[in-house]
């Protein structure tokens, strides 16, 4: 795979704050890459550093070849950016704001033409082409701001918390946009909300404290849930202790544990893996040898969102 | 030079966007009107020039030009918008000139649009026309160097009120050195000291030039001072991205 973004020991320090610590990993075309971490910690001045707004205080990144250091105005002609909060002059309309984004890259005329169309209808933004930012609701600023980041169709794609704030339909129109992008370009993009991670991501960076904790698939971070392919039994409240002792001795079980159901009749026997492996079948065979009355059964894929905490939790407690 | 067009047209266009035009270029005919027909007494003179009118003009940018500069780069930083224009392809100094330019641009502008007074005094009687133009050569040069000063000087806050204030008193010092000079040749000071003092301000520059008198070395010392202060601009504006 090719590689589009390479960062190599991106380091910033604001006074007696480490805010990015040796931050280095690389995206490659065709890869969609979340960027998650707590709040503040350095996602969004990584992201500075790479998009040139912001001097590293050691280290550096190439984008497209280009370091960000020695030929940083080749850097911000190949990649699009949204900075957090889509930022955008409040006094413009879409089309001028869009208008002269595009002569600042050096397009005129057709050229020019094309590219705004282009933007605003992958953004679909037609219907407030003529109205200021300003009175635009959330949703279209971060469009209007989408919309500038992609005018160039740009190789390298930064996008920070595209998604926040929005309502789900709006995730979901942004998302599916990403989607569309993705095969061709290399995308990283910040988040906090997990889902997105599973949505739209193929590889998850974890950063806490500066430092990059987790860098794999969102499936391999799935892997990492003691939720991985736990099973959910939903059984009679009679034959649910006897189920849980029967579980427990079965091959490749962990914990066992019998948690009330919706209903008074009903308990939910939840069985955990000791190893990550899946044991979904093995628990259907038992049932059908026992003959449970099963009302429901699932299995997990993995709680990012417990993940996540583990994860930075520990970088939190561990010495700079 | 393409980011730096780009920049000076939407810069331009802003002003126009909002009621901040308007309402500057009014204010502006209207001091410069009352300042040089009352305070100046440009008919009780009977001379047809318009001395009266460029006179109050350093003390009339002392208050109008800072309220230009200030929002610079001051409200950029607030809104957020000077992230999306410096991950632009623009160098510092394209984005400097290209806002610094609009600005001059605008304040050339609302000095146009007092040509009612120079007609007036042609009306009335026959003004030398080539000290006219001098005169107002010279206002926009000292109106484009109180710009870069403040230009400048926005850069390093978010605050406009501060960019304000400090713009102001900044501006003020180039305007009082030559007071300072005239008040140190008055207490008897050596003239050399008073000399050298009174190059470094705005006023006697200034008043040459109104009086019709282009020296080369005046020009120069007002495109120098532009020159330095929007280096400066740039340089700040560098420092904050590594600080």
């Amino acid at each position: 795979m090719e590689t589009m973004v390479e960062l190599q020991n991106l380091t910033k320090r604001f006074g007696p704050i480490l805010a990015a610590d040796r931050v280095s990993f690389s995206v490659g075309r065709g890869e969609v890459l979340g960027f998650l971490g707590p709040n503040g910690a350095g996602k969004s001045t990584t992201m500075k550093m790479v998009t040139c707004f912001l001097a590293p205080t050691a280290g550096t990144a190439r984008v497209c070849g280009h370091d960000i250091l020695s030929d940083s105005i080749a850097v911000r002609r190949t990649l699009g950016y949204l900075p957090e909060g889509a930022p955008a002059y409040p006094d413009m309309t879409p089309r001028s704001f869009l208008g002269f984004a595009a002569e600042v890259r050096g397009l005129r005329g057709a050229e020019k033409k094309k590219a705004v169309e282009r933007a605003v209808e992958l953004t679909s933004l037609q219907g407030v082409l003529g109205q200021p930012i300003d009175t635009l609701s959330k949703g279209f600023k971060r469009r209007v701001g989408l919309a500038q980041a992609i005018l160039h169709d740009p190789e390298v794609l930064i996008l920070d918390e595209p998604t926040d704030g929005l309502d789900p339909n709006q995730k979901h129109e942004v998302r599916q946009l990403i989607n569309e992008m993705a095969g061709r370009k290399a995308i990283i993009l910040s988040t906090h909300i997990l889902e997105e991670v599973e949505a739209v991501c193929t590889r998850a960076v974890i950063i806490a404290a500066g430092r990059v904790i987790f860098d794999g698939t969102p499936e391999a971070l799935e892997a990492r849930s003691r939720w991985h392919n736990a099973v959910t039994l939903r059984l009679g409240r009679k034959s649910a202790p006897e189920a849980a002792e029967a579980l427990k001795r079965l091959d490749g079980v962990g914990e066992v544990r019998v948690e009330d159901g919706p209903g008074d009749a009903e308990r939910d026997v939840v069985v955990f893996t000791r190893n990550g492996k899946s044991i979904a079948n093995e628990i259907a065979d038992m049932a059908r040898a026992k003959e449970w009355r099963v009302l429901e059964m699932r299995t997990e894929r993995g709680r990012l969102d417990e993940v996540f905490r583990d994860l930075t939790a520990s970088a939190k407690e561990s010495p700079r | 030079m393409t980011p730096t067009l780009a920049i000076f047209k939407r810069e331009l266009g802003g002003y126009f966007a909002t009621p901040v035009a308007y309402v500057f270029i009014v204010i502006f005919l209207v001091l410069t009107g009352v300042s040089s027909f009352i305070f100046g007494g440009l008919f009780e003179r009977n001379q047809a020039d318009l001395l009266p009118f460029f006179g109050f003009h350093p003390i009339l940018y002392l208050f109008l030009i800072p309220a230009i500069s200030m929002r610079l780069w001051a409200e950029e930083r607030k809104t957020g918008t000077v992230e999306l224009l410096m991950t632009l392809p623009v160098t510092t100094l394209q984005a400097v000139l290209g806002k610094f330019l609009a600005a001059w641009a605008f304040t050339g502008i609302a000095l146009v649009l007092t040509f009612p007074t120079w007609i007036t005094v042609n009306y009335l009687g026959s003004p030398d026309n080539g000290v006219i133009v001098a005169g107002y050569l010279g206002s926009f040069l000292m109106a484009g160097s109180y710009l870069a000063i403040g230009s400048a000087i926005s850069a390093l806050t978010r605050n406009q009120v501060i960019a304000f204030v400090l713009a102001f008193v900044v501006c003020g010092i180039f305007v009082l050195l030559g007071y300072l000079s005239s008040l140190l040749n008055y207490v008897g000071l050596s003239a050399e000291v008073a000399d050298i003092v009174g190059y470094f301000g705005f006023q006697n520059r200034f008043n040459a030039l109104s009086k019709g008198v282009v020296y080369v070395r005046d020009l120069v010392y007002f495109a120098s001072i532009m020159v330095c202060w929007l280096l400066a601009n740039a340089l700040i504006l560098d420092l904050k991205k590594s600080r």
